[in-house]
C-alpha cells in the first residue's frame, strides 16, 4: 500500500515538474515578459531594472528553481493585462468555476450511473432507445451549441432561468458563494447542465457498457442460481463490479470539466477562471495561462491520485496481499 | 478440392468490376441496413457541396465588402428588402449580409480547417509514431513520453494553449490574417497523440514480423522498408481514427471561433457567426444564431455519425 | 416432428427408485430465435430424477447438456427460451412460472453448481457476504444465525478453519477450495435438486476425485437429486446412478451407468464409449466416429446421428425415432424398433477395427 502510494505520488511531481518545464518556457520564451509589461515607449534602463528586479538576468536553471519556488507558494507574477496579481486574480475567480464545476460533476456521475443502469438493465425497452439515442446526439454536439440552445429556450422563450451570469452571490470572506441565495442557485441550473451533459452521455454510455459486460458474468449468473432477487444482483453484485472500471474514466472525466468550464463560462458569461484564461490567451496573457496550466494541472494530478486510492478501497484483489492467486 | 488445384486450366470465373465489388461489400449492405447512416450521408454530402461551390451558389460573396448593402441590416428571413430589393433567403445580419452566403463561405471555412487539421494531426502522427515503433530507444521513450502528458489535458485546452503561444510570437498586426493557419495548427498538434500511438502499436507488430526481419537481413534501407512495408500496413488504424477526428476538429474549430480565440469576424466559420449571432439572441433576430447553429448542429451531428458508423464498419475492434 | 409422443413419454416414466420425482422433464423444447432462422437448442427432452439419485448427462460440446441444466432453472441466455414441454419439480409444474415466481426457487429448491469455480463467485464480496446473503434470501433467519450456518456450511464442505476464513475474498482461495465454498452456497438452503454443470472440468485431475466425493456424500445425506452435466465418461462412472446421452439437442439414450457403458444401445453411445480409453476394454487405437456432430441450424431429417451412423438406412434419413426400450436402457435408434427393428450393419460394430480403415 505504501509503496503504491510512494510511486504514485512520485509520478504526479514528475508530472507538475514537466508541466512547470512548460509554463516556465511559455514564461521565458514567448514574448518579451519586460516588453509586454512595460509597453514600448519605456526607456532601456526602465527595462533592465524590470528585467533585474524579475531576476530575467540570472542564469535559465536558477530562474526556473525561482519560478517552481514562487509557483509553490501560489505566486504567478502580473498580469501583463490588468497589472493585478495573477494568484489574486485567480482567487477572486475560483470559487464560481469550482461551484459549478462540482455541481456538474455531481449531476453527471449521479445522472450518468442511474441512466447507464437503466439502460443495461431495461435494455430494449423504448425508453432505454431513446435515451441512447439521445445521448448520441448529446455526444456529437459542441458544448456551446447546448448552451446555446438551453439559454434559448429556457431564458428567451420561457423565461424561467437566468440566462447569465452568477446571480446574487454571498462574500464568506475566503470565499464567495452563489449556493446561499435563489437567484444563485437558479443562475447556476443552466450552465451547470451544459457543463455536465457531455460528461454525463460519457459516463452514461460506460456504465451502460460496463455494465452489460459483467450481467453476463459467471458469477452474476451464479448469484441468479443461488436464488438472489433481480435487485440484489443487479444493485448490489453487478453495479458494484460495474463501477471498479469506471470510477478511472469517471474520475479522469471529472477534470475535464474543469477544462471544458472555460467554454460554459463564456456561453453564460460567467465569472470563473475559465473566462479569465480565455481573455489571457486573446491578449497573450502569458503570466495567467502559465497560472492556469499549473492550476489545471494540479487538479489533474490530484484527481488521479484519488481516483487511485477509490479503487484500493473498492477492490479487495488491490487491498488483501496475499492469498493463493 | 485437391482435383481442382491439379488441373492446369482452371476457368477463371469473369472478373466482377470494381464498382461491382464495392457494391457487393460488407460495407455497402452495412450502410443500407441503417437509415440513420443513409440520412447522415446525404446531409454530409449536401453540406460538402454547399461549402465547395459556395461561390456560385450563393447570392453574394459574404467577405467582399462592395457586395454587402449596410441598408439591409437585420432582413428577416424569406424576405425582399424594400431598399435595394434584395431577396434573403435566410435573413441578413447587422451589417447586412445574407446569412445563407455566410453559412455556405462559413461552412467552407469550418471544413477547410477541420480537413487541414486532420491532415496535420495525421501526417505528424504517423511520422513520430513510425520513428517512435521503428527505432525504439530514446525517441520512443521521449514521444510517448510528451504524449503521455498531453493526453492528460482534454485537446480542446491543449489547442487554446497552442492557439496562444504561437499568437505570442507572431506580431499582433498579423493575428488575423494567419488566423485559419494557426487554427489549423494549434487543433492538429493538439490530436497528434491517438495517430502516434496507433501508428506505434502497428509499426511495432509489423516490424517484428518475418518478412521485415528479412527485408533488414537483406540491407534493404530503413527508409524502403518503412514507406513501402510498414506505411501500408499501419494506415487502415490511422484512417479509421481520422474519420472521427474530422468530426471532433469542426467541433474544435467552431468552439474555439466562438470562444473569440478562432476565425474573427471579417472571415467568419461557423463558430464565428454563432458567437456574433448570440449578441442577437435577446433582441428578436433569432434568425442570426438560429441557421448558422443548425447548420453547425447538423454538420457536427451527420459527419460524427458517419464516422461512427465507419469506424465500426472498417475495424470493430477499435471500439 | 414427434410422432408418438404417448409412447415415448410413457417409457421414460420408468423411475427406478418408484417414489415419485424430485425432476420431471416432458418433451421440453428450447428455441432460439435468430435473424435467419429459429434454432432448436433442445427437441423433446424428456427424463426424471428420482430423489437421491444421480442423472449424469453426457454428450459433446454444444449437444445441449448445459442448456438442458439452464432450461430447468430458467437461466437460458436471451433470446434462448423453452418453447414447449413442461417441466415439474416435485409434481408441481415450474416452466410456466414468471421470473419473479420462479426466484423464490431458485437456490431454495434447485440449486446450480458451474463450471469455473474461479469465476462463479463476486471477485468484490468476501465468502461469508455471499454465504449470508443467500441463507438470508432463503431462511428466516437473522445475521448472527446466518453466520452460525455459514459457519456450519463451510466446516461441512470441508474448509478448515472456516472462522477465519468467513472475512476472506475469493481470490484468497485455491481453485478446489473455491469449489467447495460455490458447493456450500448452492446448499446453503437444501434444495431438493442440484444441477452440476461441469463441476470439475475447471480443476486439477487430484482435487476432481475430493470435490465429486464431497458432491454426492452431501446429496445422499440430505436426499437430494442431482442432475450430473459432464463430457466426461470417467466422472459419470464414478458418480452417477444413471446416465442420460445427448446428441444435437435430443436425448439419445438414458439408462443405469453400468448398462449404458457395458451394452451402449444407441450407435452414437456406441462409438462414444468405444472412443474413451479404458473405459470398456484396452485397444491399441481408440475409436472415432467419422464426421462431426451436425450445427442447430443444419440438424437432417430422420434421426439426428443418421449421416454418422454406419447403421442408418431409408428410414433413418426420414422419420425420427423416439425413446424406445432397448435392454434396460431406453434408445432413440430404429435398431430397437419393438415391431420392425432394422437389421444391424457388421461394419460399424462399435469397437470394431474395420471402421477405423475409413480415416
Amino acid at each position: 500500500m505504501l509503496a503504491f502510494l510512494i510511486q504514485r505520488v512520485l509520478q504526479a511531481i514528475f508530472v507538475m515538474f514537466v508541466v512547470a518545464l512548460i509554463a516556465f518556457s511559455l514564461f521565458h520564451y514567448v514574448g518579451d515578459p519586460v516588453l509586454n509589461m512595460l509597453g514600448q515607449e519605456a526607456t532601456e534602463a526602465d527595462r533592465d531594472m524590470l528585467r533585474s528586479q524579475l531576476g530575467l538576468d540570472q542564469p535559465v536553471v536558477v530562474q526556473f528553481w525561482q519560478f517552481i519556488v514562487n509557483a509553490a507558494q501560489f505566486e504567478f507574477g502580473i498580469s501583463y493585462r490588468s497589472a493585478r496579481s495573477v494568484s489574486e486574480l485567480i482567487l477572486e475567480r475560483l470559487p464560481a468555476t469550482l461551484e459549478l464545476a462540482t455541481i456538474s460533476a455531481i449531476f453527471a456521475v449521479v445522472m450518468g450511473i442511474v441512466l447507464g443502469i437503466y439502460t443495461a438493465i431495461q435494455r430494449g425497452n423504448w425508453l432505454s432507445k431513446f435515451i441512447m439515442t439521445a445521448s448520441l446526439i448529446g455526444v456529437s454536439l459542441p458544448t456551446f451549441l447546448i448552451g446555446i440552445l438551453l439559454i434559448y429556450l429556457f431564458a428567451v422563450e420561457l423565461g424561467w432561468l437566468p440566462a447569465f451570469g452568477r446571480g446574487e452571490v454571498v462574500d464568506l470572506g475566503w470565499w464567495n458563494t452563489g449556493l446561499l441565495t435563489g437567484s444563485g442557485l437558479r443562475s447556476l441550473i443552466l450552465p451547470a447542465i451544459t457543463l455536465g451533459l457531455f460528461q454525463l452521455t460519457l459516463i452514461m454510455r460506460l456504465v451502460r457498457a460496463e455494465m452489460l459486460e459483467v450481467l453476463r458474468a459467471d458469477y452474476i449468473k451464479f448469484a441468479r442460481a443461488r436464488g438472489l432477487s433481480r435487485r440484489v444482483v443487479n444493485l448490489r453484485h453487478a453495479l458494484k463490479n460495474t463501477l471498479i472500471p469506471v470510477i478511472t474514466i469517471i474520475g479522469l472525466q471529472l477534470g475535464t470539466i474543469i477544462a471544458f468550464a472555460i467554454i460554459t463560462e463564456t456561453v453564460f458569461q460567467w465569472p470563473g477562471v475559465g473566462a479569465l484564461f480565455i481573455t489571457a490567451v486573446r491578449f497573450v496573457d502569458i503570466p495567467v495561462m502559465a497560472a492556469y496550466l499549473m492550476m489545471i494541472a494540479l487538479v489533474f494530478v490530484i484527481i488521479n491520485l484519488i481516483v487511485d486510492l477509490l479503487y484500493y478501497a473498492v477492490d479487495p484483489r488491490l487491498r488483501v496481499q496475499g492469498g493463493a492467486k | 478440392m485437391s482435383q481442382h488445384a491439379e488441373r492446369g486450366d482452371v476457368v477463371v470465373p469473369a472478373r466482377p468490376g470494381r464498382l461491382r465489388t464495392f457494391l457487393d461489400s460488407d460495407i455497402v449492405y452495412s450502410w443500407k441496413q441503417q437509415p440513420v447512416v443513409i440520412v447522415a450521408t446525404l446531409v454530409t454530402l449536401v453540406m460538402f457541396a454547399g461549402a465547395l461551390f459556395a461561390p456560385w451558389i450563393t447570392p453574394q460573396n459574404p467577405f467582399d465588402p462592395r457586395q454587402i448593402d449596410l441598408i439591409d441590416a437585420f432582413t428577416p428571413p424569406l424576405t425582399t428588402s424594400d431598399f435595394t430589393g434584395t431577396f434573403y433567403l435566410l435573413g441578413s445580419d447587422s451589417q447586412g449580409r445574407d446569412v445563407f452566403s455566410a453559412i455556405l463561405y462559413g461552412s467552407r471555412i469550418s471544413l477547410l480547417v477541420g480537413f487541414a487539421a486532420v491532415l496535420f494531426a495525421l501526417v505528424l502522427g504517423t511520422l513520430l509514431g513510425l520513428s517512435a515503433g521503428f527505432r525504439g530507444g530514446w525517441r520512443d521513450a521521449l514521444i510517448m513520453r510528451v504524449a503521455d502528458v498531453q493526453l492528460t489535458f482534454p485537446s480542446i485546452l491543449m489547442a487554446l494553449l497552442i492557439f496562444g503561444v504561437i499568437r505570442g510570437f507572431l506580431p499582433r498586426s498579423m493575428h488575423a490574417e494567419v488566423a485559419i493557419i494557426v487554427l489549423i495548427v494549434a487543433i492538429g498538434l493538439s490530436d497528434w497523440v491517438q495517430y502516434a500511438r496507433a501508428v506505434r502499436g502497428a509499426t511495432m507488430v509489423e516490424k517484428s514480423k518475418e518478412y521485415v526481419q528479412a527485408a533488414r537481413v537483406i540491407g534493404l534501407p530503413d527508409r524502403k522498408i518503412l514507406v513501402q512495408h510498414i506505411l501500408p500496413n499501419v494506415m487502415r488504424p490511422v484512417l479509421v481514427i481520422g474519420t472521427i477526428g474530422l468530426a471532433l476538429a469542426i467541433i474544435a474549430e467552431a468552439t474555439l471561433s466562438f470562444l473569440g480565440v478562432g476565425m474573427p469576424a471579417t472571415q467568419p466559420s461557423l463558430g464565428t457567426l454563432i458567437r456574433v449571432g448570440q449578441d442577437y439572441m435577446f433582441s428578436g433576430e433569432w434568425w442570426i444564431l438560429l441557421f448558422p447553429g443548425v447548420a453547425l448542429l447538423m454538420l457536427a451531428l451527420s459527419v460524427n455519425l458517419l464516422g461512427d458508423w465507419l469506424r465500426d464498419v472498417l475495424n470493430p475492434k477499435l471500439r | 416432428m414427434s410422432s408418438t409422443p404417448n409412447s415415448a413419454s410413457s417409457q421414460a416414466e420408468r423411475v427406478p427408485a418408484g417414489d415419485e420425482p424430485v425432476l420431471s422433464v416432458r418433451h421440453l423444447r428450447v428455441e432460439f430465435p435468430t435473424r435467419h432462422a429459429t434454432l432448436v437448442a433442445l427437441d423433446d427432452i424428456s427424463f426424471d430424477i428420482a430423489p437421491g439419485e444421480v442423472l449424469g448427462v453426457v454428450g459433446e460440446s454444444g449437444a445441449g447438456k448445459s442448456m438442458t441444466g439452464n432450461a430447468v432453472i430458467q437461466l437460458l441466455e436471451p433470446p434462448g427460451h423453452i418453447a414447449g414441454g413442461e417441466v415439474r419439480l416435485s409434481g408441481r409444474r415450474i416452466d410456466d412460472l414468471a421470473e419473479d415466481d420462479f426466484v423464490p426457487l431458485r437456490g431454495r429448491h434447485i440449486g446450480m453448481i458451474f463450471q469455473d469455480p474461479l469465476t462463479s463467485l463476486n471477485p468484490l464480496f468476501s465468502i461469508g457476504d455471499q454465504l449470508i446473503e443467500t441463507i438470508r434470501a432463503h431462511l428466516p433467519m437473522n445475521d448472527s444465525q446466518a453466520r452460525e450456518r455459514a459457519l456450519e456450511l463451510l466446516r461441512e464442505v470441508g474448509i478448515p478453519a472456516p472462522e477465519t476464513r468467513l472475512a476472506a475474498y475469493p481470490h484468497q482461495f485455491s481453485g478446489g477450495m473455491r469449489q467447495r465454498v460455490v458447493i456450500a452456497l448452492a446448499l446453503a438452503a437444501e434444495p431438493e435438486l442440484i444441477i452440476a454443470d461441469e463441476p470439475t472440468t475447471a480443476l486439477d485431475v487430484s482435487v476432481q476425485a475430493q470435490i465429486l466425493a464431497l458432491l454426492k456424500r452431501l446429496c445422499a445425506e440430505r436426499g437430494a437429486a442431482v442432475m450430473l452435466v459432464t463430457h466426461d465418461m470417467g466422472v459419470i462412472a464414478e458418480t452417477a446412478d444413471r446416465v442420460a446421452v445427448m446428441y444435437a439437442g435430443r436425448l439419445i439414450e438414458i439408462g443405469p451407468v453400468g448398462e449404458v457403458i457395458r451394452h451402449p444401445r444407441h450407435p452414437y453411445t456406441e462409438g462414444l464409449m468405444a472412443s474413451i480409453p479404458g473405459i470398456t476394454k484396452r485397444l491399441e487405437r481408440l475409436y472415432q466416429i467419422e464426421g462431426a456432430m451436425p450445427r442447430l441450424a443444419a440438424i437432417p431429417a430422420g434421426c439426428a446421428f443418421n449421416p454418422r451412423c454406419p447403421h442408418a438406412k431409408a428410414r433413418c434419413r426420414s422419420e425420427r425415432p423416439e425413446l424406445m426400450a432397448a435392454g434396460q436402457s431406453l434408445a432413440a435408434c430404429w435398431l430397437h424398433d419393438p415391431v420392425d427393428p432394422l437389421p444391424r450393419e457388421p461394419v460399424g460394430q462399435g469397437t470394431d477395427d474395420a471402421t477405423q480403415e475409413a480415416r
